[in-house]
């Protein structure tokens, strides 16, 4: 049975947790040689995050300890430990996007929105994050926002997402 | 019926394809024309992106960059006829830009539809995996061997060598693996050859499968390429009915499965050890050599892994044999190298040449210099780890030997240009920090070093004992260098020592950095 949604969770379309559901997750995948990477993909789908609670079962399916556990969902920049904005915008800092002035266009959103790198805006709509390269290099400056490529991203066109997010 | 090609490619997408697509077919319909529209890769020519191709009698008109404005204006001057518009490039094949390539690994990228084995098998596909069937093992190992090719994911280890080490392993449990991680600035040939012609990718695999007596491939792709990852799990299930994988392929004896993983951000795990740790659901720490992958690989067994690129440029190998891809090149570089050109530069895209070619031309001449209009001063090459060439040093040709002359390496063939107002001490800086920021933590020249050269980096960049701090960073690097344990720490030096030799005034402007 599923579990009743807060208003947030569903505007971002993540299910509140239950562990429960999280040894669905983790069962369905336990058939994978090496399955903690899929796993841990699949449960960040499903909450919006990587919820503590989640890592110990984890652990406990995968007969690891949690200090292991805890290790490899920290190791990797994608997954989050608490919920995060409804909305994720990856900015690309890397030099390509750097030759076209990336860094100070960045810079200048983040000083709008009073936010740093990795923040959420405080009514929980947006999440800024930085990304390394999306290969989008012959169009830089470049961004993705909940998934969606986009390329010559200029100053106006970030004040759209950021209006866009809070709708 | 009209064949009307518009991109599924993320750069295409990333400049409204997916909404030109809508606006064709909705623009169609309301005309009562009727059209095909397919969804392929990318030509590589970037700067005309969305590019919408029409298939006419005298060959495929391409437009653009076009948007879902053009789309009603596109209609009326007839395109779907080829008629003549202001976004009219002519003949794709014909453009001057495609005309100078030689395309041997990109043949079918941006040509076929992606997902169609049809088209893939009559396009030569498969031609290799059917070779290599009748020659046997041993036999494609020794064509692997002979053409030369080197590992395209930046090392340049030849390939043929890594095959015959894990196909002289004895028989059991082994595994190909396949470094989809593309996560260099300036590079994106992994990502269309994998949306454009991902069973290239797929046969590429079978062959080296057969070859070296593993069942399963793994590709493991970087989670900031998400409609790769659709493309290329669609071209698996269509390879699979076509009975391209799976048991007793085409009634060869031989099985194989590809199954696809997808990274978390961590640029290390395009090394390949920390690859292969992240694959069994580890931290993506970087292991030690030896043992080389090849003996202990994936769970410990023996393992093949290579780049994108040089997969899928085996069917190719195969089907044509060695010698033709050992006649391009030169020297020790043979083959060609799909060179992908970025950042600020008016042509960007993907252009893929015989080795040799000097790399002012490739930046002024193809690339058509700089997308500010102002002058060059400087090409990252190689992605973060590869140094910055000056102008000066144009002539160098795209070669692996002739740039490690120069202490740069090609890596993964990416260029990014940078025109004059880039400060080259804060990309000096930014160096340091991406090393810092993604160092796995295993090995302290790394994990510490590139900590210690950004803030070494802000005291020049403060006026703060210039001289005294340029000879510590310059020491450091030589540590980094000599000391780290991967090619992380060990090439993150490369572009700071290049920006100090090179540009060593922007290291010394300590009235404009101080007043900051």
């Amino acid at each position: 049975m599923r579990n009743v949604r807060t208003e947030r969770e569903e505007m971002s379309g993540a299910a509140q947790y239950s562990d429960e559901r999280a040894r669905e997750i983790i069962a369905a995948h336990m058939g994978l040689e090496g399955p903690a990477m899929p796993i841990l993909h699949a449960l960040q789908k499903e909450f919006g995050y990587v919820p503590d609670a989640a890592v110990k079962e984890m652990a406990e399916a995968l007969n690891i300890s949690r200090a292991e556990m805890h290790g490899v969902v920290t190791f990797y920049h994608d997954f989050h430990r608490a919920p995060h904005g409804r909305h994720t915008l990856k900015i690309c800092r890397a030099e390509s996007c750097q030759s076209m002035g990336a860094e100070r266009q960045a810079r200048a959103f983040l000083d709008k929105l009073k936010l740093d790198w990795g923040g959420t805006t405080p009514d929980g709509a947006l999440s800024v994050e930085p990304v390394y390269c999306l290969g989008l290099c012959a169009h830089s400056p470049s961004a993705l926002y909940d998934g969606e490529p986009i390329g010559r991203v200029d100053a106006e066109m970030l004040d759209e997402i950021a209006a866009e997010a809070r709708d | 019926m009209v064949k009307v090609y518009i991109p599924l490619d993320m750069a295409a997408v990333a400049m409204g394809a997916d909404k030109l697509t809508a606006a064709v077919a909705q623009e169609a319909a309301a005309r009562g024309e009727t059209v095909e529209i397919v969804r392929n890769g990318s030509r590589g020519m970037l700067w005309l992106e969305p590019l919408i191709e029409v298939e006419t009698p005298a060959g495929r008109v391409g437009y653009g960059p076009a948007k879902v404005k053009d789309v009603a204006s596109l209609f009326d001057a007839g395109f779907l006829a080829g008629g003549a518009h202001l976004l009219n490039i002519g003949i794709v094949d014909e453009h001057p830009w495609m005309k100078k390539q030689n395309r041997v690994t990109f043949v079918r990228c941006g040509v076929i539809d992606p997902l169609s084995v049809a088209e893939y098998e009559a396009h030569e596909g498969f031609k290799g995996l059917t070779r290599a069937f009748e020659i046997g093992p041993a036999a494609v190992v020794e064509e692997v061997t002979k053409s030369g090719l080197r590992g395209r994911g930046g090392a340049g280890f030849p390939t043929g060598i890594k095959w015959k080490t894990v196909a002289d392993c004895p028989p059991g449990q082994k595994y190909v693996v396949v470094n989809a991680d593309e996560g260099d600035s300036g590079t994106f040939a992994d990502r269309m050859i994998m949306e454009g012609d991902p069973l290239s990718l797929i046969e590429g695999m079978l062959i080296c499968g057969y070859a070296v007596g593993a069942s399963k491939g793994y590709v493991y792709l970087r989670s900031e390429y998400p409609i790769v990852a659709k493309v290329f799990q669609a071209a698996i299930e269509k390879a699979l009915e076509a009975g391209w994988l799976g048991k007793n392929i085409k009634g060869s004896g031989f099985d194989f499965d590809v199954e696809l993983r997808i990274g978390a951000g961590a640029y290390v795990c395009g090394e390949e050890t920390s690859l292969l740790e992240s694959l069994e659901g580890k931290r993506g720490i970087v292991r030690a050599k030896p043992p080389l992958p090849a003996h202990v690989g994936l769970f410990g067994k023996p393992t093949v892994i290579n780049n994108v690129l040089s997969m899928a440029t085996i069917p190719m190998i195969m089907e044509k044999g060695a010698k033709h891809y050992a006649d391009l090149g030169v020297g020790r570089s043979r083959g060609t190298m799909p060179l992908q050109i970025a950042g600020n530069v008016k042509y960007g895209g993907l252009f893929e040449t015989d080795f040799g070619i000097p790399l002012g031309v490739v930046v002024n001449e193809i690339g058509g210099g700089t997308r500010s209009g102002r002058p060059v001063r400087a090409v990252q090459v190689g992605g973060p780890l590869g140094a910055y060439v000056p102008v000066s040093l144009f002539d160098l040709p795209i070669d692996y030997e002739a740039f490690a002359a120069k202490d740069s390496l090609i890596g993964h063939g990416g260029l990014v240009v940078f025109d004059d107002t880039v400060d080259m001490s804060w990309m000096a800086r930014f160096g340091m920090e991406f090393c810092a920021i993604e160092s796995c933590g295993k090995c302290t020249p790394c994990r510490l070093g590139s900590t210690r050269g950004v803030e070494t980096i802000d005291k020049i960049r403060n006026g703060m004992d210039v001289d005294a701090n340029i000879e510590l960073l310059k020491d450091l690097c030589h540590t980094m260098k000599f000391g780290s344990l991967c090619a992380l720490g060990g090439f993150a030096p490369y572009p700071v020592e290049s920006a100090l030799r090179h540009f060593p005034e922007d290291f010394r402007k300590p009235a404009l950095e101080a007043a900051e």
